[in-house]
């Protein structure tokens, strides 16, 4: 373990008694309580922790925030290794591993930084144009190396083991971010009564202010109101919780990190969470991001943001070097020098305006801190750890540079090129960001929809300044929210209300006279785009920004830009001859920060992905052996093996032992709705495309209904159980878009009948009663019932109650059979369900499940949902004699149009291979026979089975012409992905019983 | 997004289900003619700015909305439930030819 070498004795505001061991790519190191992942690596003398993307490049720490683009590590080990994860953003604690990433053999020697020598090769658009043209297929011999020598991190291939929720949340007021002006907003909000949710994406209430000297007077007007905020009741105040989406009509996704601060989460607690929040009003108070200046190998590890520097050493208590250049255009890079000086860090601060400011410059003096004005860094020496910055006299008119100086010794560069707003959550909102030159950034402009605006992110920098924008913007968002109206005022005393004394003078770029080295200037350093690729695209001919971003990669990174996109954009500006204004920018989307997939999955993952259906005899089933099947959302019986019977075995003799003796299945998944009213027929009348005016009650009828394109919709039986009440059953696949059309139907075309519709679908078991000894069984079973065919024809109806239970019975065949459904409710269905099968062992009833189900009604030619695929015509399916010519009915118009009508689409056929044991495929290509086997083919086979009855193979399909063009003739099924082909005879689609004798009789 | 069921209250848009275009009036189920048929299934305006359509409050009354909203922003101008705002069409004038 060594000793951390950079920490300063009781500095900062982390824990020294609460120490944390921690492994950086396997070696050990000690940090404290309160410390990132980074400031730990600096505390011990740590700043080169990963390799660049494409060139792999030797990187450092260069922020202390989310905005960090270099210092991506891997995090944790095994099935919780997280790639990609900040190491400014990672809480340590105690027993912490993390690997650097994108280097091999290791981080001190990588053999792809030979990439760095070929860059010219892997400038912007390498891809577009290594790899279209001639060489298209070389893709195919590089790619393997590519993938191995770029990319991120690698993803564990284990299952996520942690748990993750979503939850909905309502405020009156959000508040985004805790600095001076958040908590400000709070305060005001919450006075006035409003229900505020302060959030904030760091542990630790205070943003900038954390920054600040441990000591400084801001010290105390932070616990002063962070201890009124805590004490007020409607003011919730979450940490660890970004903002990183704003919606719609007031809606906010956050993401609150719950555990990610622990090895793993404690038992039952998720490690993320997230959060939509429907807001009244917002208060973005998201503050701004220092951007750094490109100038020669200003991607060294040792180089940072000015103001990264000064958080390290005033918030962590680390020195980041022993001795700095400062290299500014503005201010605020003053304040860090002034507190790295009072760290013990030699500083020398070069200023690229031609004179420094006059107070700062006597602080400076007499804190013997040497500011070089006029001059410019032009380029870092050393490679793993900068060890000297060459300065040279720099004009920043004409941004290039003279001759180098002097080439101060150093071990830290700090960098400021100004600051940028964090305009992102209005952005979101479609408010297009506004340029102000005075501090050339990008303001959020006036303020979209329920947001109101304070602090850095409207360029208000000063403390006391940002807080007073913040309680206004507070006071006015909670009336705004329907709160009172609040006299109370802020107290400002402890915050500085120092601004700019010199305006900040742009510098872009650091162009390196004649005499002086050229050497790679970044912009962003996650995906390694430099000026030279900038300058490339535009002599390539990119105007535009976004085409800039896409062909350059710039600001498409994790980071997605936070440090790089106005750098880029204001060089595209420059090499255009356009104003920053004219160029634009890109727009923000969400996230602002990376969010993970399992937090937007939240709860919604294996059983939970969607809800499960099962049907009143689930429990049933399973206890009597059954192999179960998901059919949509529902499980329904699969089979039900006896004797260590797989599922063909067990379908084969199941459906034998129906059509011999009888068999009962579950078919509760059908589609239940009632029809009631005095309109009932005729709305049926106009959704069906058969007559139902004369329907008896006592009655059922197979209808078909169309959608208004004149396509097939659905189909089922509708029994008439009395004048006004229609009980109508669907497809089990199309239960709930026929319920949701039926309800447009009535609600939105037809408002003057007089009908109701309720689904029933769950309310009802159905069971299926099939085979030549059904009547016998159910006559048993129901004995109020006369079940004689002269009194309970095909299509029959009847109700009756079994021991005070209500049954209904219908006499409809699914398998063409002698066969009955009964439907009871579900509560009951159970006790009927065992009433029938206890009779039945006496009639030698089976129990066949869906597989059975569906060998049946392939043999019969029954059409179900595979057939039913949304692009087959009423004709295509055989049935072109069914729909009345007497009325008009949904697509009755529509059906008329040529393309549906014509002759030669593919029709329903069946399908016999001629060899009988050979199987047919569902979704083989019919191609002619004998060929070709290409194209589209004449249809396709869209059901298969074993034909117990028929001792074969069979299948259903479409084919063009259908029975009339290719009836008895061959055919080819195909299944090219597999090579397969099958020689087929096509036939009437109607095997077993094709006059219906048997159900009938 | 926010919608405002006349029957449930404000409410999050994921509870309902959008159609579509609520500005074509259905002709009436006597009219056989194709091209007012083909106009009311095929032709819809997409308009950028206002525009009606009907949205179904699936998880909650089932109710059909007609629902104002504008494209671009989003906003919501007003709610109404279908049955209150749809009109019924004219019978049709007698038709030569069309569908049998």
């Amino acid at each position: 373990m060594m000793a951390q070498s950079c920490r300063i004795p009781n500095g900062g505001r982390v824990a020294h008694d609460a120490p944390a061991s921690f492994t950086f790519d396997g070696k050990s190191y000690q940090g404290l309580k309160g410390d990132t992942l980074a400031s730990a690596l600096l505390a011990n003398g740590v700043h080169l922790v990963g390799r660049s993307f494409k060139y792999h490049r030797p990187r450092g720490i260069f922020a202390a925030g989310a905005e960090e683009p270099n210092a991506l590590v891997g995090l944790r080990e095994g099935a919780r290794a997280e790639p990609n994860s900040l190491a400014t953003t990672i809480e340590l604690y105690d027993g912490l591993i993390a690997k650097s990433q994108n280097n091999w053999p290791s981080l001190q020697f990588d053999v792809s930084e030979v990439n760095n020598l070929f860059q010219r090769f892997f400038s912007a658009g390498f891809y577009y144009k290594t790899f279209i043209g001639p060489f298209e297929k070389s893709w195919m011999w590089y790619e393997h190396i590519i993938r191995k020598a770029a990319g991120m991190g690698e993803a564990s291939t284990e299952p996520d083991p942690d748990h993750y929720e979503k939850v909905y949340k309502f405020c009156d007021v959000l508040v985004v971010g805790s600095g001076p002006a958040g908590l400000a907003a709070a305060l005001a909000a919450g006075r006035a009564g409003a229900r505020v949710l302060l959030a904030e994406q760091d542990t630790e209430l205070g943003g900038s202010l954390l920054s600040a000297p441990k000591g400084s007077s801001s010290d105390q007007w932070l616990s002063a109101t962070i201890g009124e905020l805590e004490k007020l009741q409607n003011v919730e105040i979450m940490t660890r919780t970004f903002t990183w989406g704003a919606y719609d009509h007031g809606n906010y996704t956050l993401l609150e990190k719950v555990a990610d601060h622990k090895p793993q989460p404690d038992e039952h607690e998720v490690r993320q969470r997230s959060i939509v929040v429907q807001t009244g009003r917002v208060v973005v108070a998201t503050g701004a991001l220092e951007r750094p200046i490109p100038f020669g190998n200003n991607d060294r590890p040792g180089i940072m943001l000015a103001g990264a520097a000064r958080t390290y050493v005033n918030r962590y208590g680390v020195l980041p070097g022993k001795t700095a250049v400062v290299f500014t255009n503005n201010d605020s890079a003053y304040e860090a020098a002034l507190d790295l000086k009072s760290a013990g860090i030699d500083v020398t601060i070069v200023d690229a305006r031609a004179k420094a400011p006059d107070e700062l410059s006597t602080a400076c003096a007499s804190a013997s801190i040497e500011v070089m004005s006029g001059h410019a860094v032009v380029g870092a020496n050393g490679r793993m750890r900068v060890t000297s910055a060459d300065v040279a006299r720099f004009d920043t008119k004409s941004g290039v540079s003279g001759d180098v100086v002097r080439q101060i010794p150093c071990d830290l560069i700090c960098v400021s090129g100004g600051w940028n707003p964090v305009v992102h959550l209005s952005s979101q909102r479609g408010r297009k960001p506004e340029f102000d030159a005075t501090l050339a950034a990008f303001l959020p402009g006036e303020a979209p929809d329920n947001q109101h605006h304070a602090g850095a992110m409207v360029g208000t920098f000063s403390d006391a300044a940002a807080a007073s924008s913040g309680f206004e913007a507070g006071a006015e968002a909670a009336q705004e929210a329907g709160a009172s109206k609040s006299s109370s005022t802020l107290s400002t005393e402890g915050l500085s209300d120092a601004g700019w004394e010199m305006p900040l003078v742009p510098v872009w770029d650091v162009k390196p006279g004649e005499q002086v080295k050229k050497r790679k200037r970044f912009v962003d350093f996650q995906h390694d785009v430099g000026v030279s690729d900038v300058e490339l695209a535009h002599t390539e001919g990119y105007v535009s920004v976004e085409h800039l971003k896409r062909y350059t990669t710039l600001g498409m990174a994790a980071d997605q830009g936070k440090t790089s996109n106005i750098t880029g954009l204001a060089l595209m500006a420059e090499l255009t001859g356009k104003t920053i204004p004219e160029t634009g920018t890109t727009t923000f989307r969400p996230p602002y920060n990376p969010v993970s997939f399992g937090a937007i999955s939240g709860q919604e993952t294996g059983l939970h992905f969607r809800p499960l259906r099962r049907t009143p005899l689930h429990e049933w089933n399973l206890k009597n052996g059954a192999e179960m099947i998901n059919v949509g959302a529902w499980q329904r019986a699969w089979y039900y093996p006896k004797g260590g019977e797989d599922v063909n075995a067990a379908y084969i003799r199941e459906t034998e032992e129906v059509r011999k003796t009888c068999g009962m299945v579950d078919v509760t998944t059908l589609g239940k709705i009632e029809v009631q009213g005095p309109d009932a027929a005729e709305f049926l009348n106009r959704v069906y495309v058969n007559g139902w005016k004369l329907l008896k009650p006592g009655r059922a009828r197979y209808g078909v209904m169309l959608r208004d394109d004149g396509l097939v919709f659905d189909d089922g039986t509708t029994s008439r159980l009395s004048d006004t009440h229609y009980f109508m059953t669907t497809t089990t696949a199309e239960a709930g878009p026929v319920m949701a059309h039926l309800e447009w139907l009535l609600q939105c075309c037809w408002t003057d009948l007089k009908v109701h519709v309720t689904s029933v679908t769950d309310q009802y078991a159905g069971i299926a009663v099939a085979g030549p000894n059904s009547r016998a069984l159910l006559q048993e079973v129901f004995a109020d019932i006369d079940f004689s065919n002269e009194e309970f024809p095909f299509m029959g109806v009847r109700e009756t109650e079994y021991q005070g239970m209500p049954v209904r019975v219908f006499r409809i065949s699914f398998s063409g059979e002698l066969a009955y459904e009964v439907a009871t409710p579900s509560g009951f269905g159970e006790a009927i369900w065992q009433a029938i099968y206890d009779a039945g062992q006496s009639h030698g009833l089976c129990l066949y499940g869906t597989e059975a189900l569906g060998a049946l009604r392939i043999e019969k030619g029954h059409f179900a949902g595979n057939e039913i695929d949304g692009r087959t015509s009423i004709e295509d399916l055989g049935l072109a004699k069914m729909p009345s010519t007497k009325k008009q009915f949904v697509g009755s118009v529509m059906r008329q149009r040529e393309g549906i009508q014509d002759e030669n689409r593919p029709r329903y056929v069946g399908l016999e291979p001629v060899n009988p044991e050979e199987r047919l495929r569902g979704g083989a290509l019919i191609h002619p026979h004998n060929g070709p086997h290409a194209g589209h083919g004449l249809g396709h086979v869209s059901s298969t089975t074993y034909s117990p009855a028929l001792g074969r193979f069979i299948g259903l399909g479409f084919v063009e012409g259908g029975l009339d063009r290719y009836e008895g003739q061959l055919v080819d099924a195909c299944y090219p992905l597999k090579g397969w082909v099958v020689t087929c005879k096509v036939v009437s689609p109607h095997f077993y019983d094709p006059k219906g004798e048997k159900q009938n009789g | 997004m926010r919608i405002t069921c006349p029957c449930c209250g404000e409410r999050d848009y994921g509870e309902f289900a959008i159609y579509g275009d609520a500005s074509r009036q259905r002709p009436h189920m006597d009219d056989t003619d194709f091209e007012t048929w083909y106009d009311y299934v095929y032709t819809r305006p997409n308009p950028k700015g206002r525009h009606v359509e009907f949205w179904q409050h699936i998880q909650g009354c089932r109710q059909w909305l007609v629902v104002e909203r504008d494209t671009v922003t989003h906003e919501v101008y007003g709610v109404s439930l279908a049955r209150d705002v749809v009109t019924l069409p004219e019978p049709p004038k007698a038709q030569a030819g069309g569908a049998e």
